[in-house]
């Protein structure tokens, strides 16, 4: 009995190899090695001449203000890499126009205790790409008996990303994490672009984000003191930016993985900042 | 916000180009007699124009009548000068809210850009967070409430808007205008 049903999850190892497709006909519920029906991934297209120009019609992401299908937007997001890990810090604002959504989204999101991924633009497409991005992640590391690096990890997002490019997928998302070479930062968005660097920070709230996180940072900086220039960034582009707010979420990055660090309200950040300031 | 024998004006302080917060001060809600004031939302080089152009026509008014001008009048005037400019509109769209100045009567309207007017009864709102606005007021006013209770009303009603539309906020201002006197509050908001 037992036997019978682990071979309707097995596949004799003659047939399929590492990282070789099913075949049609092997492909019934639940026939053949089940991570290798979700290997590719296949959505339903409209079925119009141009299905591409038909999506940005209605999902073109540049003109909210005429969007039928309206999406959730602005965002402050921002990671850092310093002498002792990585600080990331997001807002936690959705908006849909002017209307705010959400003060509490979760706009970092955890692949594995070594990765995290930050959520700017679409939210759906953020989270979805990203939770996809972990399966594969989890894969990589039973076949290879490793963990996969950050570097190999945001190559896999962009490039699952690139192959939808044009279609309206909207995504600004940094894969920070820690892996054998240290602690490791890339930017990712939707046109499949890629960057590694010390220094990010991603949405309409970002150029308020940079001016703070340039005039404070530098690579040897303590812990404390890096959480609390993240912090303070995404306070100051909250303050800014109409379309940032709510709550400052820090996540922090070292050899033993991420480890979640403070959810404050932006409310009595600006308060405990205003009276610092005016104290002597 | 029309009260019992009051009335209630009220604005958020916020100063915006687009997304970016350029003055987190900025008055919006200006005193034209002893019992009426004007409040303008919109263009922020109209609302000064305009400011200075009603108060002008206030004063005037006052020199050649000998008389205040009520807020009945001074809704007209309002709606005269902004269809004066029909096919090049002033950006703004005011509230009037007052007190007749002989029957101490309230008296609160609005109008569009061009000048219609809209009487009401109960309670007026203009500019970018309308739909927030009539939400919280449908839900909170009440008729013949006292000068105390309509703050306390008009506030709610104002900070709860703002704190669900990412363009406004950023503090605010109320006034309750009772035939007595004027009570001007300073409102602590969120500053996001």
């Amino acid at each position: 009995m037992i036997s019978d049903i682990v071979a309707q999850y097995t596949t004799p190892e003659a047939s399929l190899g590492f990282g070789s497709e099913a075949l049609p006909s092997q492909r019934g519920f639940l026939s053949g090695d089940v991570a290798h029906q979700f290997n590719s991934l296949a959505f339903d297209l409209p079925r119009t001449q141009d299905p591409v120009d038909f999506l940005h019609t209605y999902t073109d992401v540049k003109s909210a203000e005429d969007n039928l299908i309206k999406l959730a937007h602005g965002t402050t997001t921002l990671a850092f890499k310093y002498a002792s890990g990585v600080v990331v810090a997001t807002d936690s604002r959705a908006t849909q126009g002017s209307v705010i959504s959400s003060q509490s989204v979760k706009k970092v999101i955890e692949i594995n205790p070594y990765l995290l991924g930050t959520m700017a633009g679409g939210a759906a497409d953020c989270a979805f790409w990203e939770r996809e991005l972990g399966r594969r992640c989890r894969l990589y590391e039973l076949r290879n008996k490793e963990r996969i690096s950050v570097a190999a990890a945001s190559k896999l997002l962009a490039n699952m990303v690139y192959s939808y490019k044009g279609m309206g997928l909207s995504m600004g998302t940094m894969i920070s994490g820690w892996d054998k070479t240290g602690p490791n930062l890339f930017y990712v968005d939707n046109d499949g672009l890629r960057l590694k660097g010390d220094l990010f920070s991603v949405g309409s709230g970002a150029t308020y984000a940079y001016g703070v996180l340039d005039s404070g940072y530098n690579h040897e900086l303590s812990k404390a003191d890096a959480i609390e220039l993240g912090k303070r960034s995404i306070y100051h582009a909250t303050h800014r930016d109409a379309y940032s707010g709510g709550s400052v979420r820090v996540f922090h990055i070292n050899e033993s993985g991420w480890e979640f660090i403070s959810l404050t309200d932006v409310d009595d950040l600006h308060w405990e900042y205003t009276d610092q300031a005016r104290a002597p | 916000m029309v009260g019992k024998n009051c009335v209630a004006i009220a604005s958020d302080t916020r100063l915006g180009a687009q997304a970016m917060t350029v003055d987190m001060n900025f008055p919006k809600i200006f005193p034209m007699t002893d019992h009426t004031m004007i409040g303008l939302a919109g263009l922020a080089t109209d609302v000064l124009t305009l400011r200075d152009q009603f108060k002008y026509k206030v004063k005037m008014y006052h020199l050649k009548e000998d008389r205040v001008m009520a807020p009945r009048t001074l809704a007209h005037v309002v709606s005269s000068t902004l269809y004066e400019k029909r096919f090049g509109p002033y950006f703004v769209e005011p509230i009037v809210a007052g007190l007749d100045p002989r029957t101490h009567e309230p008296f609160i309207c609005c109008t569009d850009t061009i000048g219609c007017i809209d009487f009401a009864k109960d309670f007026v709102v203009v500019g970018n967070a309308t739909e927030n606005l009539y939400g919280m007021c449908e839900g909170l006013w009440e008729p013949n409430l006292e000068p105390e209770d309509l703050f306390e009303t008009i506030s709610q009603a104002l900070l709860n808007a703002v704190d669900r539309n990412a363009l406004a906020g950023w503090g605010a201002v109320v006034h309750v205008i009772t035939p007595e006197r004027v009570i001007t509050r300073n409102l602590k908001a969120r500053c996001d």
